[in-house]
């Protein structure tokens, strides 16, 4: 081999004089990075994803992980991660598959974004002490109400549409049963319905298990239309049209056959072991006008009763898509940015194309208002969504709420490791072998998810109380709440922001 | 932005006018609120002879180069019956840095054929193209019958500076600025006006980036450098332009909680919750205390915790809302019935005929 291997990517090591044999390790590692030989635990580093597993199930902390143990002559423009990706595509031919999000080091665009607080001329708000209202209604909002009078009584005129009605401003995306495990989407589902939010069925169907959580399930129509019938249709809160993805934008979803097992193969209504791949467009949408043909039809066939969502990911001109979109009767827009999270998507796709979540918000929140038509959809903000103040800055710019999912992920011991392809997911979230999905406990899982729902919902209550300001309706798009810190004029300019002292 | 301030309103409802000299003591009273750096008041009725005029007021910097601008725009869109300086007296504490001015001027409807209130909606832009086009001209009053005071000064030097005990109103509002944002700058005074909305407001509103934007995507364009003046915005849009009544306006602006929404009876419910989902971008939040008036009441109301106080006062066919009684009481030391008004909910003083 002409190429030779490759340096490791990480270093496993063991301390020998503190492991005691106990082989937790060896059970934990699904990648086989350990064996025992003799008395003594040896590794094989090449294999290791870095997915901390046996970190986190050694008793003894005898396992030391190191990223890049050999350097390259280092050079800012040919990085390591550059030379790799052409040493594996030189000898393959192919795409790379990547999980998770963007990995590239751009800046982020959050962290340059600072929050307010009163100070003297307005009182602070204590949400301990004074109501603070989160609930969130995302749906199509009349421009303007209409009443009658009618034998001295009031009567409202104006027909409202459906809306979902949330606790609080945060929702779990869609992640499929097939991308993620039974387990996963259990304890989500259980999370989301003891917070009093919503989470996303992916486009994997609806496992009959999670019938009992439907009230909380947004279920997905996405260009392979797998697991979609009426009964799916018609169990979901709202229905929501994938059209792209922020991880992915402009290409179509691949879920591997190694994890498409027979459970995963009755809920999508594909055959066993057959790869699940979605194609680019849907192939019934070539213009807005045949999208809004899918919305009215999927409202068509569930009464008008439940709102339809579309889902589009951030890309150059986000707002004017979705000010199509706003005239389609969809009710809400998720735009899902270049940060956004996936089991499985290219890689030069996953680090190169979109554009981030904070500038698209921004956007389309201004175009639609500039057309007035700002109250025909709700905006739901997702891709890169880490922690509450991450919320309250989408809102301030102008989204209605959020969605979240690789932090959720998180919330049930995801390291964040990136494999989630290679469904092998030690934590026993992205995958469908059975002696791992076992590792993830529903009972324990859904407390951890719905704990951080409900620790970043009490920060959220906490930063809008600093602000004076009681109701999140007066939080969203309330950009004079935030000050752009080293945001060149450009920028702060399409979000509307202007720079700290100013 | 404007923190502590004293407001104060008036309304006879049988449309008996009193002059300027009471409400300038009731303002007096309450100098503690302020820091002599604006005040203001409106008076409704002061112009009996030319009630069918809307009498644009504007301060120029400098009129001969500005006036002509302003006169060429408004002769576009209709005719000026009238005009005058408007008269004022020296005062040791007044800067006289504009000279104040009225039009009374008559808009000819035909030029806005798509408007159902064409002449409302001609006023209302010449209001915002003025003040975004013409740099040293601002239009800070544009209603009919009814005449604004304001400038940087105490509470009696600006009712002395432009003696308003020679004006006679059947409904006035007063204001007392304790400014931190533009002090001395006499466009962010109160009464802020437009059209027949005059509002005087004591607070901080701390939505009013979102009020803002909700606003201007209707054709407002802010130009005050404060929030005060989207309050006057909201309730044109809410009341002129949707035709609510104004208790759903203020219940729009300043609405209840959720929790006691869903312990409504079913139909109010229904109505609230509509109201909110309707008019969220134009919840008012953060500490107020508000008088608003036009030709037909006066209302009062906080917002939703109260944060600013508010008193109103009734006695005979007067009604008082004031952010404190001893202002009420120099106005009417005969006062029988004062009340505290609960957190959001409005004091409405209407005409009886």
């Amino acid at each position: 081999m002409s190429i030779g291997s490759v340096p490791l990517r990480y270093r496993i090591s063991v301390d020998h004089d503190q492991c005691m044999l106990c082989e937790r390790c060896i059970e934990s590692c699904p990648y086989g990075v350990f064996r025992k030989e003799g008395e003594r635990i040896h590794v094989n580093s090449r294999v290791c994803v870095a997915c901390h597993r046996c970190i986190a199930m050694c008793p003894r902390d005898a396992i030391t992980l190191k990223e890049r143990p050999v350097d390259y002559r280092s050079h800012p423009l040919w990085t390591p991660g550059v030379r790799e990706a052409i040493y594996n595509q030189a000898r393959s031919g192919k795409i790379i598959l990547s999980g998770m999000g963007n990995a590239l080091d751009y800046p982020v665009i959050f962290d340059r974004l600072v929050l307010d607080a009163c100070q003297v001329t307005n009182p602070s708000i204590d949400p301990l002490r004074e109501p603070m209202e989160l609930r969130t209604y995302l749906g199509k909002k009349p421009s303007r109400l209409k009443f009658r009078e009618r034998s001295g009584d009031t009567v409202l005129e104006t027909t409202l549409s459906p809306n979902l009605m949330l606790e609080t401003p945060i929702m779990i995306g869609h992640m499929s049963y097939g991308a993620i495990s039974l387990n996963a989407q259990q304890s989500l589902a259980r999370a989301v319905t003891r917070c009093g939010t919503f989470m996303g069925t992916g486009e994997g169907g609806l496992h009959e298990s999670l019938y009992p959580y439907q009230d909380h399930m947004i279920v997905q129509v996405a260009s392979g239309r797998f697991g979609v019938d009426i009964n799916y249709l018609e169990r979901g809160a709202a229905i929501e049209i994938k059209i792209g993805q922020g991880a992915k934008p402009g290409i179509g979803g691949h879920l591997p056959g190694e994890k498409v097992c027979a459970d995963v193969s009755c809920t999508r209504m594909i055959p066993e072991g057959s790869d699940a791949i979605s194609p680019a467009p849907h192939h019934d949408i070539y213009s807005i006008e045949d999208l809004k043909q899918l919305v009215r039809s999927l409202k068509e066939a569930t009464e008008w009763k439940k709102p339809v969502f579309v889902k589009i990911a951030a890309v150059h001109n986000s707002a004017a898509i979705v000010a199509g979109i706003a005239r389609s009767s969809a009710d809400a827009v998720v735009i899902d940015g270049f940060r956004g999270g996936t089991g499985a998507a290219p890689r030069v796709f996953r680090d190169h194309v979109g554009i981030p979540i904070e500038a698209a918000i921004a956007s389309v929140d201004a175009k639609l208002r500039s057309q007035g038509i700002r109250n025909e959809v709700s905006l739901i903000a997702s891709g890169g969504i880490r922690e509450s103040a991450d919320i309250a800055k989408a809102i301030a710019l102008g989204a209605d709420a959020v969605y979240i999912g690789t932090a959720a992920l998180v919330a049930m011991g995801c390291r964040v490791c990136g494999t989630c392809y290679k469904g092998l997911c030690p934590w026993g979230i992205a995958t469908q072998r059975p002696d791992l999905v076992a590792r993830l406990d529903p009972d324990t899982a859904s407390a951890n998810v719905a704990n951080l729902i409900d620790a970043w919902t009490l920060e959220l209550a906490e930063l809008m109380g600093a602000a004076g300001i009681n109701s999140i309706e007066s939080l969203r798009g309330n950009r004079d709440r935030l000050r752009g810190y080293l945001l060149d004029e450009r920028i702060m300019q399409v979000l509307d922001v202007k720079s700290v002292g100013a | 932005m404007i923190y502590m301030c004293g407001i104060i309103g008036v309304i006879d409802r049988s449309r008996q006018r009193m002059d300027g000299t009471g409400i300038r003591a009731a303002l007096s009273r309450m100098d503690e609120r302020g820091s002599g750096e604006g005040a203001g008041y409106a008076a409704y009725g002061a112009f009996p002879d030319l009630c069918d005029y809307y009498a644009l007021h504007i301060f120029f910097d400098n009129p001969h180069e500005t006036k002509p601008l302003v006169i060429e725009e408004l002769s576009k869109w209709g005719t000026i019956e009238h005009q005058e300086e408007i008269p004022t007296f020296e005062q040791p504490g007044v800067r006289k840095v504009h000279i104040p001015w009225r039009f009374f001027f008559k808009p000819d409807p035909r030029l806005m054929p798509r408007s159902t209130t064409p002449e409302d909606d001609i006023v209302m832009y010449l209001v915002m193209k003025v003040n975004t086009s013409i740099p040293g001209a601002l239009v800070y009053a544009s209603g009919k019958n009814v005449a604004v005071f304001k400038a940087s000064g105490w509470p009696e030097e600006v009712a002395d500076f432009y003696r308003i005990q020679d004006y006679q109103g059947y409904l006035w509002i007063g204001h007392n600025r304790y400014p931190t944002n533009t002090p001395g700058w006499w466009g962010g005074a109160h009464p802020f006006n437009l059209l027949n909305w005059s509002v005087v407001h004591n607070g901080e509103i701390t939505s009013y980036g979102t009020n803002r934007r909700y606003i201007e995507s209707y054709g407002y364009r802010c130009t005050m450098y404060t929030d005060t003046e989207v309050v006057a915005y909201l309730f044109d849009l809410l009341i002129r332009r949707h035709g609510l009544s104004i208790e759903t306006a203020v219940t729009a602006l300043a609405p209840p909680f959720w929790d006691e929404i869903d312990r409504m009876p079913s139909k109010q419910q229904e109505i609230v919750r509509a109201i909110r989902l309707a008019y969220g971008p134009a919840l008012m939040n953060g500490p107020f205390a508000i008088v608003v008036a036009n030709h037909d009441s006066m209302v009062g109301f906080t917002d939703r915790i109260k944060l600013r106080p508010l008193v109103s006062g009734e006695h005979g066919n007067r009604l008082y809302i004031s952010s404190e009684e001893a202002a009420i009481r120099t106005m009417e030391p005969g006062i029988e019935q004062v009340t505290m008004p609960r957190a959001g909910e409005p004091v409405i003083g209407r005409f009886l005929q």
